[in-house]
């Protein structure tokens, strides 16, 4: 189970140049809209051809601009799970799920049985999609992609049409039911919730370009680029330069501040993750490292934890990017002694180094 | 009043309904997927121009296409022996050009407005190309298609200056019902007219809801 990804492709408006690998894992593709996600799941599933490069899923050339291949979509036994579902509306949910299916009826009616009750849609095979309800209509897709047993599995932004009261049940019932699948999947979002729960690995996309490819747990913990700092959430980012080895001066928020890495000459940017600002008591401070003193400019109250916005104290006039922001617990916000000063700690190891 | 004209008129709307239907729909189809845009609006220019000229040029062109003088005609008459112009098959041919941009455009509104996502989807799921043109994009631009089918139908039931000049007005050949209501008219008999009118308003009236009641229907299918 493989699949090698390395094409260009001139659209409209910007210039998609991707090149991935992904071996038995479950990949996630995280970029902003409009940076060429879905283009590149078009690319691979043969709806969109590239100018340029080679996809090779499982040793099998898909698309090859250089010897003139290029399969057509019903070659390449890919399955594609639209952002909508297109499930066919005139046709019930069996005939959506055995549309494609070139068997004798009987064996047809097995097989579509079968993925219906794993897909626990008993009784709705002569339903119509518009009677379904959001999340029936995402496992009559997910079946009929699966029916097929494709050698790779796409899924574009798969939750991004359900409410979310919705969004957090179906995902544990899509984790379920991929199970059932064992080949490669590749999922499309811009949600880093969904990625750092469903993918091992992790691609990230800026303006069409892949511009970092690795294990998602380790992207987030060092993002290495400005824009994969704030695709995975990082809040709080200044430009900076280079004071020491593992010290940088944020410009910002007129900040030295110490980092557990190496400080190379390409690092452009500082970044905090707003839960990586812990609120201290100062006389209790064990760890003296980039203590500083701020005072609040705003607080939100969120569900279940305040956004709490601090600036340097030039009475409230602190421009929008001075200000750093720190989420902090309810409990442990409503423990703090009143009248208290905001004090906060950052951790060298949070102190993330961007190009 | 006479029956030969409704008749004349009926099988004439009917032939040119079965070739409007099919040119219309393969030209829809072929316009749909040219990827230039500039080929796009001129092919889409040269389809569409029959609706908007005057009926009696339209005439005038197929006269110098159909004219016994003319290659085309020459070549049907000498080795055919067929003479198209001022017989029945010409209120056909008349019919059909008029009617035809408007089967073209519903067919191709209606082929565009099918969401693309269903026909990759489709791709996707191993549906050959034709399999996709039956069954997906069909099915989903029936509504249209049949409305501007009908509508194609009205029109060629209605045909008058084109046919007027190419068909010509021979009494129980060419003479449609818009050709026997202008005879009986210019013969003064305005209550003959009277009856063919309200024979044509019957039959369009009913064409018009009957286009209505089939985008309702296919409308409703899918709730």
């Amino acid at each position: 189970m493989s699949l090698m990804v390395d094409i260009e492709k001139k659209v409209k408006g910007f210039h998609l140049k991707v090149s991935l690998e992904t071996e038995g894992d479950y990949l996630g593709i995280l970029g902003a809209s409009g940076s060429g996600k879905s283009m590149t799941l078009r690319c691979i599933a043969g709806i969109e051809t590239p100018d340029r490069g080679r996809i090779i899923l499982n040793d099998k050339v898909l698309f090859d601009a250089d010897t003139n291949i290029n399969l057509m979509p019903q070659q390449r036994n890919t399955g594609y799970l639209f952002q909508n579902y297109a499930l066919f509306p005139h046709m019930t949910v069996e005939e959506n799920i055995g549309i494609g299916l070139r068997l004798p009826e009987k064996n047809r009616n097995e097989q579509v049985g079968s993925m219906m009750e794993a897909f626990q849609l008993q009784g709705l095979g002569k339903k119509f999609p518009g009677q379904l309800s959001g999340g029936q209509q995402q496992r009559v897709a997910l079946a009929r992609c699966l029916v097929y047993k494709p050698d790779i599995l796409m899924l574009d932004e798969p939750f991004s049409a359900l409410d979310a009261h919705l969004k957090e049940q179906l995902q544990e019932g899509v984790r379920k039911l991929l199970k059932l699948y064992d080949g490669d999947v590749l999922m499309v979002t811009h949600s880093r919730e969904e990625v750092y729960s469903f993918c091992q690995k992790l691609v990230v996309f800026e303006e069409g370009v892949s511009i970092l490819y690795g294990d998602t747990k380790a992207i987030f913990k060092r993002p290495k680029y400005h824009a994969v700092a704030r695709l995975t959430s990082c809040k709080n980012i200044s430009p900076c330069y280079r004071v020491s080895d593992h010290q940088v001066y944020a410009m910002n928020w007129d900040l030295v501040l110490t980092s557990a890495d190496p400080v190379t000459s390409a690092v452009k940017y500082v970044g905090v993750r707003a839960h990586d600002l812990h609120l201290v008591n100062e006389r209790r401070v064990a760890n003296r490292d980039n203590l500083i003193r701020w005072n609040m400019n705003k607080v939100i109250e969120d569900v279940f934890e305040y956004h709490v916005y601090l600036d340097k104290g030039d009475a409230g006039k602190a421009k929008a990017d001075a200000i750093l922001l720190c989420k902090v617990a309810k409990e442990k916000w409503n423990q703090r002694a009143l009248g208290e000063e905001v004090m906060v700690n950052i951790p060298r190891e949070a102190v993330l180094l961007l190009e | 009043m006479q029956l030969s004209p409704i008749l004349i008129s009926l099988k004439t709307a009917s032939v040119a309904i079965f070739f409007t239907f099919l040119l219309g729909l393969f030209a829809a189809q072929w316009v749909v997927k040219i990827q230039s845009k500039k080929v796009k609006m001129i092919m889409d220019g040269i389809l569409t121009l029959p609706l908007v000229l005057p009926p009696t040029v339209v005439g005038f062109f197929l006269l110098f296409v159909f004219g016994v003088n003319r290659p085309l005609g020459r070549f049907l008459l000498h080795y055919l022996g067929v003479r198209i112009i001022f017989s029945w098959p010409a209120t056909v041919i008349a019919a059909v050009v008029v009617s035809f941009p408007l089967m073209y455009r519903s067919a191709r509104g209606a082929f565009e407005q099918v969401d693309q996502n269903l026909i990759m989807a489709a791709r996707t799921l191993r549906l050959s190309e034709r399999q996709v043109f039956w069954r997906i994009l069909m099915p989903q631009a029936l509504p249209g298609v049949v409305g501007g089918g009908i509508l194609a139908f009205a029109r060629g039931l209605g045909e008058f200056g084109a046919t007027a000049m190419i068909a010509g007005n021979i009494e129980n050949r060419t003479r449609t019902l818009p050709m026997a209501i202008y005879s009986e008219v210019a013969a003064g008999n305005m209550d003959t007219a009277g009856y063919y009118v309200i024979i044509v308003l019957t039959i369009s009236f009913l064409v018009v809801v009957l286009t209505n009641y089939v985008s309702i229907k296919e409308g409703n299918h899918e709730k």
